[in-house]
């Protein structure tokens, strides 16, 4: 009979951290598929990387188990442990060469000269520095280090790659190439991946699965696509980016939307949902890319559209797109970002906004 | 009008004052110790290691030189080992009681020398044990072991507990880690500490003077018996030997400290 093989390599179950009265990590299951690159995604605070150190074997859980490959290792100290840790700021060894740091991993898994040798090169050709290996940590940049953070990591071959913010200390420029980079090889490589960062666009580009954190609570999990376009609570569509929230009344389904009344009394239609109930509060959730603005001149009506009005407050230019801030007439603000237009809106101008039904998603509350 | 004498030439001679204020005295000693006359005297009439070849025949120096050396010698390392675990203890964990005992270890610092001389002297009295090379060498441990604590744990703290962490991580257990990463990253303060350890061993006087014997003396000590009968020139060259030493070896560590500084 063969054993039905369990999806998840990586199992976190009903994880509790306490560090005396703080509460870092609450209640929290976690699946990460054998392969896959999962991002734990939260703001500065939230238990990510407390998570992360319980796997690595560096912080005890309070309560709770976890397993890597259906063994529980709470009680697997963490040089028996195989994982691969990147650190935020590297951690290379700084007396020791490029190679020395890269082999010491292989030097407690009873590996032979050569191989330790061969090994070694080609994790610094997979990390594309060959050459490097008789400097100092010190002479590289931060760009090359982290790529000998990587190779270090990898060469023992880890059951897990678990990376803490790995870009956070590159600048802008690098971290976007670092980013693909980094990508490409846990593709090439295929192990399993924890990727902790605190930058939405660096957990939505690179993530099979995002799991959103808040105060050591999981808010939600999924592909990037469905955290985005489905956030589960205000936090998470809050989180992700660039959102308008518009406090509604939840009326009644009719054909393929809800439709809910806005504080002003206006009817909207809504994405339709079965988790609500007709006279409850609920918010819609709208992201600001998805909103379409003309000049009220313009105006025209389409069947089955929302519509809003309003007047410019502020815009700035952010390259291709221009993000613009819209007083509506009961005062509130709105958020749209759209692409430049032939003839810019200006400050002041009168506009009119146009929102289709299925970007409009209702939250609770 | 020109003025003769302006306010900055004035700080000037007054500094230049203090500083031959300070120095001459050492110049002396150290001028005088090659001048081949008994009774020395300014200028010198020529100049010779006389005093030092002497020094070389005198089996009383020799014997506080190597009591000196030994004793320096062993409080360096029985006071390094016991600074590296105890500095490892309270930067890496938290225990209880564990400011209380740092202030413990770093307190002979500020407690008078005469007290902390007397103080062994009457606990010794109390273990009803007679004096010995090993209250010496116990009470250097004391004196030193504050200084070589400060400049190891400063050091500690500098390492960051994501080297070990990596390492652990990497496949080395908390042994091979010691041994491979904290260890190496720590050798400078641990040198620097051992030499700053034995050059205020070497260089104690007051407390010494109080658990010295007869025939446990150190150099200072030897220095200051011999005062008491007459200052021999010999006394000028054992002195810039002194200070040779306790000038090199302080500069030495903060070189090594500073080194250490720089590669991380
Ligand atoms: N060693 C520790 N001692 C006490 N509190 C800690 C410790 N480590 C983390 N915390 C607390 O646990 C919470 C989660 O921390 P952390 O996992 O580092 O968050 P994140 O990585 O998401 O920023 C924070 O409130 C933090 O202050
Ligand atoms: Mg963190």
């Amino acid at each position: 009979m063969t054993k039905e093989k369990d999806p998840a390599f990586v199992k976190y179950r009903r994880i509790v951290k306490r560090f005396g009265n703080v509460i870092a990590v609450d209640d929290v299951d976690i699946d990460i598929p054998e392969g896959s690159l999962v991002s734990l995604l939260g703001p500065s605070g939230c238990g990510k990387t407390t998570l992360l150190r319980m796997l690595a074997g560096l912080e005890t859980p309070t309560e709770g188990d976890i397993f890597i490959n259906g063994k529980r290792i709470n009680d697997v100290p963490i040089h028996k442990r195989n994982l691969g840790m990147i650190f935020q700021n590297y951690a290379l060894f700084p007396h020791k060469t490029i190679f020395d740091n890269v082999a010491f991993g292989l030097k407690y898994r009873g590996v032979s000269k050569e191989e330790m040798q061969e090994r070694v090169y080609k994790a610094l050709e997979l990390v594309r520095l060959p050459g490097v290996e008789n400097r100092k940590p010190s002479q590289l940049s931060g760009g090359q280090q982290q790529r000998i953070a990587l190779a270090r990591a990898i060469v023992i071959e880890p059951d897990v790659l678990l990376m803490d913010e790995p870009l956070s200390a590159l600048d802008e420029n690098l971290r976007e190439a670092m980013r693909r980079e980094l990508n490409n090889l846990q593709q090439e490589i295929g192990v399993t991946t924890i990727f902790v960062t605190h930058d939405q666009r660096e957990a939505l580009s690179m993530s099979d699965k995002v799991i959103v954190l808040k105060d050591g609570i999981k808010q939600q999990e999924g592909t990037p696509a469905e955290v985005y376009n489905h956030s589960a609570n205000h936090f998470v569509a809050d989180f992700l980016g660039h959102p308008n929230f518009l406090p509604v009344i939840v009326g009644e389904e009719q054909d393929d939307h809800m439709v809910v009344q806005l504080e002003n009394g206006k009817t909207f239609l809504a994405t339709p949902s079965t988790q609500f109930k007709r006279g409850e509060k609920a918010e819609i959730v709208v992201r600001a890319q998805k909103l379409k603005m003309a000049p009220r001149a313009e105006f025209h009506e389409d069947e089955g559209m929302n519509y809003l009005f309003g007047k410019v407050k502020d815009r700035s230019y952010m390259g291709g797109e221009v993000s613009y801030y819209v007083e509506l007439e009961d005062m509130s603000t709105l958020h749209i970002i759209s692409f430049v237009r032939r003839i810019p809106l200006e400050r002041n101008d009168e506009v009119f906004i146009k929102l289709n039904p299925a970007d409009c998603r209702l939250i609770k509350v | 009008m020109k003025k003769l004498i302006s306010g900055w030439s004035l700080i000037k001679s007054y500094t230049l004052l203090v500083y031959i204020w300070m120095f001459a005295p050492i110049v002396a000693v150290v001028l005088l110790s090659f001048n081949p006359q008994q009774f020395g005297s300014f200028p010198m009439k020529g100049f010779s290691f006389r005093w030092y070849g002497e020094l070389l025949h005198n089996p009383s120096i020799l014997g506080a030189f190597k009591n000196s050396l030994i004793l320096g010698s062993l409080t360096a390392i029985l006071a390094t080992s016991i600074a590296v675990p105890a500095a490892l203890a309270f930067v890496r964990y938290e225990f209880r009681g564990k400011d209380f005992l740092n202030t413990l270890l770093i307190a002979p610092i500020m407690i008078p020398e005469v007290v902390l001389g007397v103080a062994l002297l009457l606990f010794l009295r109390w273990l009803q044990q007679p004096k010995s090379f090993m209250l010496l060498l116990l009470g250097h441990i004391v004196l030193t072991l504050p200084y070589v604590m400060l400049v190891v744990q400063a050091r500690m703290v500098g390492i960051k507990k994501e080297y070990e962490e990596a390492a652990l991580s990497l496949g080395a257990s908390p042994f091979q880690t010691f041994r491979s990463v904290t260890f190496p990253l720590l050798s400078p303060a641990i040198f620097a500490g051992m030499l700053f350890s034995f050059t205020i061993s070497f260089d104690d006087v007051t407390a010494t003077l109080f658990w010295a014997t007869a025939s446990q003396q150190t150099v200072p000590v030897k220095i200051f018996g011999m005062l008491r009968n007459s200052i021999s020139p010999e006394i000028n060259a054992l002195g810039t030997i002194m200070i040779i030493l306790t000038i090199s070896l302080p500069l030495t560590a903060g070189y090594f400290i500073r080194k250490f500084a720089r590669e991380s």
